[in-house]
């Protein structure tokens, strides 16, 4: 059984006066320890509510309703009372914030709000304490932790502020990290150092990792399974080189066809795909992609498209899908388990030994990477 | 490769160094905020007016020429009905209608004033402050029981709020006879509601950022953080609030003084007694009340442009 499993989860926000809002509408995945999952999609596709939801921070206020389970190491982390919940907070489950400097508090020195952590999930005081907070910032590579410890965070610079956020994260060594758009208030070659620092803290600790992202170059180089998210529902979930390789969903296939290229020739313009977020249409009445899909059809519409499950675990909701290299849509099945396709015939699940073709931060894939 | 010039070199070195200390000085908000004011011209006069002040009221009645209840001018008969001597060289402010020197009443006058804007000033900040912490802690923490708690306290502000405040201070001080205390008192309570208000809507402010979030995620207790995240980071314009208060404490203690409600031993002097008793010589001697009405002036002055500077350097929106 996996670490975390999300199953079903909605998120509705219902206001008097106002159209209910369904920013999260049935959202599964799982992860498993030492799993990096990643959580993809534009702005306002429910990726952030997911994990407020999960970590039961949403602000309470009337017309809020949280359905669903996200059960963490057999607890529902949606049932349990407030008490066990913050108990929960930060020994267990911790997260990683977007903008470094507003989730520090600007008059407490970083070492206060290390110890903080320290002494309420692991009743260390003192002298005691602040050793293991320089010794947490030390392993975050921050240097010279001793005097960072007295500082306040408007001294420290951006990368090194999330540096004592993650630190703060992980100083209970929880088993289940979320991290929310960890690298997007950071400049590039910040983002690839604290990429590389919450690489490192996984592979060291077995920690599951959520990475929240709309960085699909941040997705490249850490996540082993992705879930791409629209209109608040999955739309497409695989391992991250057969995404890469082969978009089923035409939602993720124009995420990939809008990322700017190194390669791309002089004068090649850039794909983004039409419309906005807010032109989707109700999921009830067809699938919400619908109005900016160039694949449209007219079985998109009417109904809510299902989840259409694979041969090799992944899985893609849509009535038209991108086709795979090689084959017609009838060949799919019969591609279905690996090794049976007949020889002649490219198999769907070939993949080259090129590292996924994304700029940026496209890690050059380890061994142990690939199964 | 071109060649810098002496000057344009020295000049760098300089900023170089200067860079430097700043970078080894700069270390916290407090210090921040104060090397800020020090460049700002209105806090320096603000500072300056401030500092005569209080060492005028602390050690001025040791200073002054006679003594500010000896009634001299009737015992040497230079008071007649209808006459007031003006200043001359002994007296440098003149005589009062009771024949005691203007100068010494004066001096020994601000140490009064100070005293009762600064613990009118303290009695509301302390009360201010439970009641607005307490209501803003309790709406910071939600539930039910916090909203309860929050709204009681703040409908007692808002009827407190809801009275001029010179008349709610006149009631108090006419309910509790007039003393000095009294004045104390009144002048606190009516600077209450401005305390509780501030810090509340400060705390709810801060209540919703994203470090009380984090606080949040990494399971710290509630209270914990309303104490030692929110509260702390709601503190700064409950400060500046504090010495803007000072300013219209001693306005409003003179008035208390004027209208009767002060210290009944009307031969200790200060300024808002002095301004009431020179009403009745306006046509003979106005410098009896321009005196202590222009000490007044300038004191409250000196606490407003030192408050509002000190808002100025605190305020991270205004920073460069």
């Amino acid at each position: 059984m996996a670490l975390l499993d999300v199953e079903d989860l909605s998120v509705t926000f219902a206001r008097r006066g106002q159209r209910t809002v369904r920013a999260v509408d049935g959202v599964s995945f799982s992860v498993d320890a030492g799993e990096v999952v990643g959580l993809v999609g534009e702005s306002g596709c429910g990726k952030s509510v997911t994990s407020l939801a999960i970590m039961g921070l949403l602000p309470k206020q009337p017309g809020l309703q949280v359905a669903g389970k996200a059960v963490f190491d057999g607890t529902d982390l949606l049932q349990i009372d407030e008490r066990s919940r913050r108990d929960i907070r930060g020994r267990d489950v911790a997260m990683i914030f977007q903008d470094p400097l507003s989730s520090l508090n600007p008059v407490v020195p970083i070492g206060l709000q290390v110890t903080e952590v320290l002494t309420r999930h692991r009743g260390m005081r003192g002298e005691a304490a602040s050793k293991e907070a320089a010794q947490l910032l030390d392993r975050v590579g921050i240097p010279d932790p001793k005097r960072r410890l007295k500082e306040y965070p408007h001294q420290l610079s951006g990368g090194m502020r999330q540096r004592a956020l993650i630190a703060m994260a992980v100083a209970c060594q929880p088993r289940l990290l979320i991290a929310d758009e960890p690298t997007t208030a950071l400049d590039v070659t910040i983002q690839a150092q604290i990429l590389e620092l919450l690489k490192d803290l996984v592979r060291d600790s077995g920690t599951a990792l959520v990475m929240i992202t709309h960085d699909l170059g941040v997705v490249a180089g850490m996540c082993d399974t992705i879930n791409v998210l629209y209109g608040g529902r999955v739309v497409e979930t695989a391992r991250r080189r057969p995404l890469f390789r082969q978009p089923r969903h035409p939602y993720t296939v124009g995420l990939l066809g809008s990322v700017p290229r190194l390669d791309a020739g002089r004068g090649e313009r850039l794909n983004p795909i039409p419309g906005s977020v807010r032109d989707l249409l109700p999921w009830p009445d067809g699938c919400a992609f619908a109005p900016r899909c160039d694949r449209r059809v007219d079985a998109c519409l009417g109904e809510p498209p299902e989840l259409v499950l694979t041969h090799d675990g992944r899985s893609y909701r849509c009535v038209n899908p991108a086709p795979l290299p090689g084959l017609t849509s009838g060949d799919e099945v019969r591609a279905a388990v690996p090794g049976q396709a007949t020889p002649g015939s490219v198999p769907a699940q070939a993949v080259p030994d090129e590292p996924p073709a994304v700029p940026g931060l496209a890690a050059a894939p380890s061994e142990e990477e690939t199964p | 490769m071109t060649t810098i010039g002496g000057k344009k070199r020295e000049k760098i070195d300089r900023l170089a160094e200067l860079a430097a200390r700043d970078e080894e000085r700069g270390v916290s908000l407090w210090q921040d905020a104060f090397r800020r004011l020090r460049r700002n011209p209105a806090a320096i006069i603000g500072a300056v007016i401030l500092t005569v002040f209080v060492l005028v009221a602390l050690i001025g009645p040791f200073l002054v020429p006679y003594g500010p209840t000896d009634t001299m001018g009737i015992r040497e008969g230079v008071i007649k009905p209808g006459l007031i001597p003006g200043s001359s060289s002994e007296h440098w402010f003149g005589y009062d209608h009771q024949g005691r020197d203007v100068f010494s009443r004066m001096i020994v006058g601000a140490r009064q004033t100070l005293l009762v804007g600064v613990v009118a000033t303290l009695i509301g900040l302390a009360v201010g402050v439970l009641i607005g912490g307490v209501a803003g802690a309790a709406a910071g923490l939600g539930g039910r029981w916090g909203r309860w708690v929050d709204s009681t306290l703040m409908r007692f502000i808002d009827m407190l709020l809801a009275l001029p405040s010179l008349l709610l201070a006149v009631s108090i001080a006419a309910l509790l006879g007039p003393s000095l205390t009294t004045v104390m008192i009144a002048v606190g309570m009516v600077s209450v509601p401005v305390f509780a208000r501030l810090l509340r809507g400060s705390m709810i402010a801060q209540s919703n950022s994203d470090y009380v979030l984090a606080a949040t995620s990494l399971g710290v207790r509630k209270s914990k953080i309303a104490l030692a995240h929110v509260l702390p980071n709601s503190l700064a314009p409950v400060i500046v609030q504090a010495t803007l208060t000072l300013a219209t404490a001693i306005i409003e203690a003179a008035a208390l003084s004027f209208l009767g409600l002060g210290n009944p031993d009307s031969a200790t002097p200060e300024w808002g007694v002095m301004l009431a008793d020179a009403q009745q010589y306006l046509g003979i001697r106005p410098e009896l009340a321009i005196y202590p009405a222009v000490a007044i002036i300038i004191t409250a002055l000196g606490f407003t442009l030192l408050g509002e500077s000190m808002r100025e350097a605190l305020d991270p929106k205004l920073r460069k």
